[in-house]
């Protein structure tokens, strides 16, 4: 029999008042279809309902998704909440409708990884793998 | 997190300790026997566990998020397990249940947890009855554990829970048709929902005639009640009907005996659990000629000398 591999769980949220769930819904499949177990929040959550559902699901990284522009205040939030539950640990990534210039902003504000509309989806699902192995293995 | 730490959120009730707890469980990490041995008995005995089950679309989780309002009202700590199945292609799955659960998000004194079956069949993981155990004896007193349920091969969730309730709706016909053989005869509680819709009247009616031919005392059968779980309606009549469910099953002693056949049983799966690897390992180095039939070989692969299955 092969070594059974663990199985990732994340969650993917969007926080705010952004209705465009396109992206989230095809990432979370797209997630699904690569072997993780995803936890989906819905729309219009605050983040401190993402960080709770976080840390509840055990998950080993966050994903937030946003495309109406309020990723500068939003983004860091959940950060500041994961930390507030005792999750300070959880990885952040983010994507959607960001511009250039706020990317390094958010990576500085503990956002660890940000894609935007024309990354490939195997690069983001990469990532999410990276991010999970190394959060698992800190965590053990 | 280290064990203690743990074993500490477990008696806390620290949010995290629990979730990790689960998923060490889960994931059968060595520590899982520890967290599983140091768990609290008379609380997993005292806790109503609530199954509801049904097809898919048919409004479990928006009901599950109802109940665990109206448990919350009576100071109750609630606790859910929300089961989908894993893709049997990639061993990924999507894990929704709690979009409809999330107002309950900020309360510490409801517990959602989504799993999936990772590979087994029956609408229930293999650490549903473990998870349940570890959100017992931190506090919830009421435990709903929602399963996809489409066939009547899906029956797993009646053999742990205390009291099943089927959720249908009107226009899912085709299931329904499927299930009647099953389920319905298991479920403790008919639920239909969506009775906005067109058709519930007759699906309820339906259902009815199904009760009335499963005992000819009331207290026999399975209740019918009507709900829109969307608009709250209907979930007082509900938590009624589990009530004196539960009430008359701890007067017969059918609760017991359901919990002691549930203990047994998951006790066996285990026990199959533990020793397939070791049966595993023989067919894999066993030198054999892969001729006749598989169950004579079986029986030579563990020295018997004819294949006797039931006794
Ligand atoms: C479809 C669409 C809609 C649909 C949404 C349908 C839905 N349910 O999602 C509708 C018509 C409803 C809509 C409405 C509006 N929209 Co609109 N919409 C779009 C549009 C055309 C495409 C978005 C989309 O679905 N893309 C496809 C998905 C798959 O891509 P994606 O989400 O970007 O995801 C990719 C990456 O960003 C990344 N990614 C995304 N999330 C995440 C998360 C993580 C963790 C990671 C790692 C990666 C990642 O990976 C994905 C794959 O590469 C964009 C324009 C555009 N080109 O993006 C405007 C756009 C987003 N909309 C816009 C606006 C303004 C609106 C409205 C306010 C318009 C109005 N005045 O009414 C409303 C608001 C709706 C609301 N309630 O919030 C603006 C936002 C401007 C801004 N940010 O400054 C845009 C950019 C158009 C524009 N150029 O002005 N919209
Ligand atoms: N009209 C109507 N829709 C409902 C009712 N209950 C749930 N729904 C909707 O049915 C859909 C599926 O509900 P969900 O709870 O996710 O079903 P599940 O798959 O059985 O868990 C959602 O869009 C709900 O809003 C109801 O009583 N009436
Ligand atoms: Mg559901």
């Amino acid at each position: 029999m092969p070594e059974q591999k663990k199985t990732h769980r994340v969650l993917i949220g969007k926080p705010g008042l952004d209705g465009h769930d396109r992206g989230a819904k095809f990432l979370a499949r797209a997630l699904r279809d690569a072997g993780f177990e995803v936890v989906y929040t819905g729309i219009r959550r605050t983040p401190e309902e993402i960080a709770a559902a976080a840390v509840q699901e055990d998950v080993s990284a966050v994903g937030l998704s946003l495309l109406s522009g309020a990723h500068m205040s939003l983004f860091p939030a959940v950060v500041q909440a994961l930390k507030n539950a005792g999750a300070g640990d959880i990885p952040v990534l983010g994507g959607g409708i960001i511009p250039d210039e706020d990317i390094d902003l958010l990576k500085e504000a503990g956002i660890s990884e940000v894609y935007t509309p024309g990354t490939p989806v195997e690069k983001i699902i990469a990532a999410f793998r990276s991010a999970c192995e190394k959060q698992e293995a800190r965590r053990t | 997190m280290k064990s203690e730490d743990i074993l500490r959120g477990l008696r806390d009730r620290d949010p995290r300790g629990i979730a990790r707890a689960i998923s060490l469980v889960e994931e059968n990490d060595p520590l899982a026997d520890e967290i599983l041995s140091s768990l609290d008995d008379a609380l997993v005995a005292e806790a109503m566990i609530l199954g509801i089950t049904g097809p898919p679309g048919a409004g479990k989780s928006t009901l599950t998020d109802r109940v665990i309002a109206k448990y919350r009202l009576k100071g109750k700590r609630v606790g859910v397990i929300a089961v989908d199945p894993s893709s049997p292609i990639s061993g990924g799955a999507l894990l929704g249940d709690r979009v409809r659960m999330m107002g309950h998000a900020l309360d510490k004194d409801v517990v959602v947890r989504s799993m999936a079956t990772r590979g087994r069949l029956g609408g229930l993981c293999a650490a549903a009855g473990a998870a349940m155990r570890i959100l017992a004896s931190s506090g919830c007193s009421v435990i709903i554990i929602e399963t996809v349920g489409v066939g009547q091969s899906e029956m797993d969730i009646i053999r742990i829970a205390d009291i099943t309730a089927l959720v249908l709706a009107p226009g899912l016909g085709d299931d329904i048709q499927a299930m009647k053989a099953g389920l319905l005869e298991v479920a403790d509680i008919l639920i239909v929902n969506k009775a906005d819709c067109p058709g519930a009247e007759a699906l309820a009616m339906d259902m009815e005639s199904i009760a009335r031919e499963g005992g000819s005392k009331e207290k026999d059968r399975a209740k019918v009640c009507m709900t829109v779980a969307s608009e709250g309606k209907g979930i007082d009549e509900l938590l009624a009907a589990i009530e004196t469910v539960d009430a008359s099953h701890r007067e017969s002693g059918e609760r017991r005996t359901r919990r002691e056949k549930a203990y047994d049983l998951e006790v066996l799966e285990w026990a199959l659990e533990m020793i397939k690897p070791s049966i595993i390992e023989k067919i894999n180095t066993w030198n054999h000629d892969r001729k006749g039939a598989p169950r004579l070989q079986a029986a030579k692969l563990l020295g018997r000398e004819c294949v006797r299955i039931s006794e």
